[in-house]
């Protein structure tokens, strides 16, 4: 007993536990930050002011959106699936959360001298980071296809098919992406990915795979917008089209575990995109022990993409999405993973 | 794999549905998401504005059919005055100024209607952002109907006769500054949209329809343009000097959703074109009506002085006025396409019918046409490239 006291309070149990919480606590206030940027920025691309009246320009919007969410009437319809209706949901934020656990947002810090050794930030370092997230990530489709299938609903299911098909046409084409990049840099921890992505070519051109990748980049972002249901291929909620797709159904706090996991699903996209391609925490001007800070304005600059995209473009038919999957990713992922392949035989780069 | 059982699903599409243009009911049978037939179901929105026109003096049934196609509201009316203008045998004297007005009033209403369909259509396709565009200009033309006749959608501007009153004074002015604004606003809606690839991919081969079955289901204006027709009835019956205006038809070859897309747009060019010259043959003061005593109320200032005046006025704002025995059926060109109003008079203060050549109607019908082997997301993108205003369909 004493021993786990001891194990309890010291101090790298301490700051573990608070890792834990910050990256929990700070994807929920992500989620909540999303929904007043996404606000926000649709307004001004729209030339509106958007949220104004909840506190000082809005900025209390989301807080106003939760407890409205909290106060609904949960409905669910007589015919669906009592079982499944409530798993779905649980399943898409579970999801959501522990695909973020492998990946660090930091270098490791010893907090201003407080702890004897460094310590990671990041919830498990896991030497196959990569396989994590991504056999994680595609979890989340379950829950939407169970949603669309137990709601019961035509529009849910022609929702949670979409769903299904589109995970199929991009999922490949994703993995080889993530594959040539693992090939590169010859190691699946994203820690170890991103340090070796840290210094410069010439002194000016940081050392990002970006720029040795850009195929690769290319991919996994049209790829990672797929996985997370974001226009331009948001088919599987496409609100002309199937009302809102497989979240018909739903309403109160179990639409808002959907509207939180697509929002941490974002988070977490841009962060593995960021942690693989856009050097992590690696920056100039910022001193190594305040590397979050870099990696939270890669973060935003990738999350405002995602923004900029969803506002500006219209949506995709989801056959074009097969057929562009099939047909344009696969290929194109395939071959930069040969030709990277060859490169790494041949001239070890 | 051949004997598995495979049905197809009927989808009840609306009348609760965001894109369907307010409360079109459509029963899709799909298999898979590919529309294996559609049945439009109409009649949410019935108003019975016409059977109600029946109850009405001739005047006061513009308010009432400029609320069928609430979009282009004063193309109704247009075609209703039109229509009783020549029953009464008013409309050959009816004076140059009267009818540049009312042409730039009808043309800002096209405008204005393709603009919502422009928001709307480019919405359902995913471009959310173009709506709030397409509004905001929309915005401007609202507020030059409220300068016209005190109301932002339904002005009653035109009226048998004429219109209701001269043109406000700094009206001509803030039309021309929208119709200067407008084309770069357009340049930069289609840098947003025209040449998009996916916009390309949603909308080109999509809804295809040839003209042969334009003609045959009854759907001229932009949608038989936009498949190689050229019909316009501006050009082929030309009313309100149409035919003094420079303009060109615009057409497509293609008669997909891109096509119409694309006919529309320039359309909103041409008519921008065409309220520049109605602008310029506006003369500061002028006649606002014809001179036909029975029709037109006389001046006030001849009300307050002279007898016969006074007892003019009064007769035509108790009784109205009679419309001799017959029917005419004169058609515009509307923003949706020939959009006629056929009359039916038994002599009295009052019409007997009022029967509005809607070309909602028409479109829904031939809906099939246009979606069947397409999948449900060429269906939202068809009726959006179709256009239709629900009331217009019901009336």
């Amino acid at each position: 007993m004493a021993e786990i006291i001891a194990w309890v309070t010291s101090p790298e149990f301490i700051v573990y536990a608070s890792i834990v919480g910050v990256v929990f606590g700070g994807l929920q206030i992500s989620a909540a930050v999303m929904v007043y940027a996404e606000r926000k920025v649709a307004a001004f691309m729209q030339q509106r002011l958007g949220p104004m009246r909840v506190g000082p320009y809005g900025l209390l919007q989301p807080v106003a959106d939760i407890l409205k969410l909290f106060f609904k009437e949960e409905l669910r319809p007589k015919a669906a699936d009592a079982f499944l209706f409530t798993l779905a949901p649980i399943i898409s934020v579970a999801t959501a959360y522990v695909a973020f656990a492998p990946v660090p947002f930091g270098a490791p810090t010893t907090l201003f001298g407080l702890l004897d050794e460094p310590m990671a930030l990041q919830v498990s370092d896991v030497n196959v980071a990569v396989l994590v997230i991504f056999a994680v990530a595609s979890m989340g489709v379950y829950g939407i296809v169970l949603a669309g299938w137990a709601s019961n609903s035509k529009y849910s299911l022609l929702g949670g098919l979409r769903s299904s098909a589109q995970m199929i046409s991009y999922e490949l084409a994703y993995g080889m992406s993530l594959a040539t990049v693992v090939m590169f840099s010859g190691s699946m921890s994203l820690r170890e990915i991103v340090d070796l992505q840290q210094g410069y070519w010439f002194g000016v051109i940081p050392k990002w795979y970006i720029f040795i990748q850009p195929i690769a980049f290319f991919v996994f972002a049209c790829a990672g917008i797929a996985e997370t249901n974001r226009a331009p291929f948001d088919f599987p909620e496409a609100e002309q089209e199937l009302v809102a797709g497989y979240h018909t159904e739903y309403s109160s706090m179990r639409f808002a575990m959907f509207f939180m996991a697509e929002y941490i699903n974002m988070v977490t996209v841009s962060a593995v995109a960021v942690n693989l391609f856009l050097g992590g925490w690696h920056g100039p001007f910022i001193p190594p022990e305040y590397g979050w800070l870099w990696f939270l304005i890669k973060l935003a600059f990738l999350l405002f993409c995602y923004l900029w995209l969803r506002w500006t473009l219209p949506r995709f038919r989801y056959d074009q999405l097969m057929s562009f999957g099939w047909k344009v990713l696969l290929p194109v992922a395939t071959v930069n993973l040969l030709l990277t392949a060859a490169g790494v035989l041949y001239f070890g780069l | 794999m051949a004997d598995v059982r495979t049905e197809t699903m009927t989808v009840n599409m609306g009348p609760q549905h965001p894109s369907t243009h307010g409360v079109l009911r459509l029963v899709l049978e799909l298999d898979g998401e590919t529309v294996v037939s559609v049945a439009p179901t109409v009649g949410y929105l019935h108003t019975g504005i016409e059977k109600t026109c029946e109850q009405k003096k001739w005047q006061q049934v513009i308010p009432l059919v400029e609320r069928m196609d609430y979009l282009g509201a004063q193309s109704n009316s247009l075609a209703f005055c039109l229509s009783v203008e020549k029953m009464l045998g008013i409309d050959a004297k009816m004076p140059a100024r009267v009818n540049a007005i009312r042409v730039l009033v009808a043309e800002l209403q096209r405008i204005s209607s393709h603009l919502v369909w422009f928001g709307t259509h480019a919405m359902e396709i995913g471009a959310i952002t173009g709506l709030l565009y397409a509004l905001r200009e929309r915005e401007i033309v609202m507020n030059l109907n409220e300068m016209l006749g005190g109301f932002r959608f339904f002005p009653s501007y035109i009226r048998v006769g004429g219109l209701k009153e001269d043109i406000p004074r700094g009206y001509k002015e803030a039309v021309k500054a929208f119709l200067d604004r407008l084309p770069g606003k357009l340049d930069e809606y289609e840098t947003l949209i025209t040449k998009n690839p996916i916009w390309m991919d949603r909308t080109r081969g999509v809804g295809v329809i040839s003209y042969e079955d334009c003609c045959k289901w009854g759907l001229y204006g932009p949608i038989a343009r936009a498949a190689g027709g050229d019909y316009d009835v501006r050009r082929a019956f030309p009313y309100c000097d149409y035919d003094t205006y420079d303009f060109d038809v615009i057409g497509a070859s293609n008669g997909d959703v891109y096509d119409r897309y694309l006919t529309r747009v320039a359309e909103m060019r041409e008519s921008v074109k065409i309220c520049n010259q109605a602008l310029e043959r506006i003369s500061p003061v002028g006649a606002w009506a014809c001179d036909d005593k029975q029709v037109v109320p006389p001046p006030k200032d001849q009300v307050y002085t002279e007898m016969e005046a006074l007892i003019q006025h009064f007769l035509i704002y108790s009784q109205g006025f009679k419309v001799p025995a017959g029917d005419a059926y004169v058609p515009v060109e509307g923003p949706r396409g020939e959009h006629g109003c056929y009359v039916v008079s038994d002599g009295t203060n009052r019409p007997w019918r009022v029967h509005m050549r809607a070309p909602g109607l028409f479109a829904c019908q031939a809906l099939h046409k246009f979606v069947v082997g397409g999948m449900i997301a060429d269906v939202i993108a068809v009726i959006g490239s179709l256009d239709v205003v629900m009331g217009d369909v019901d009336r």
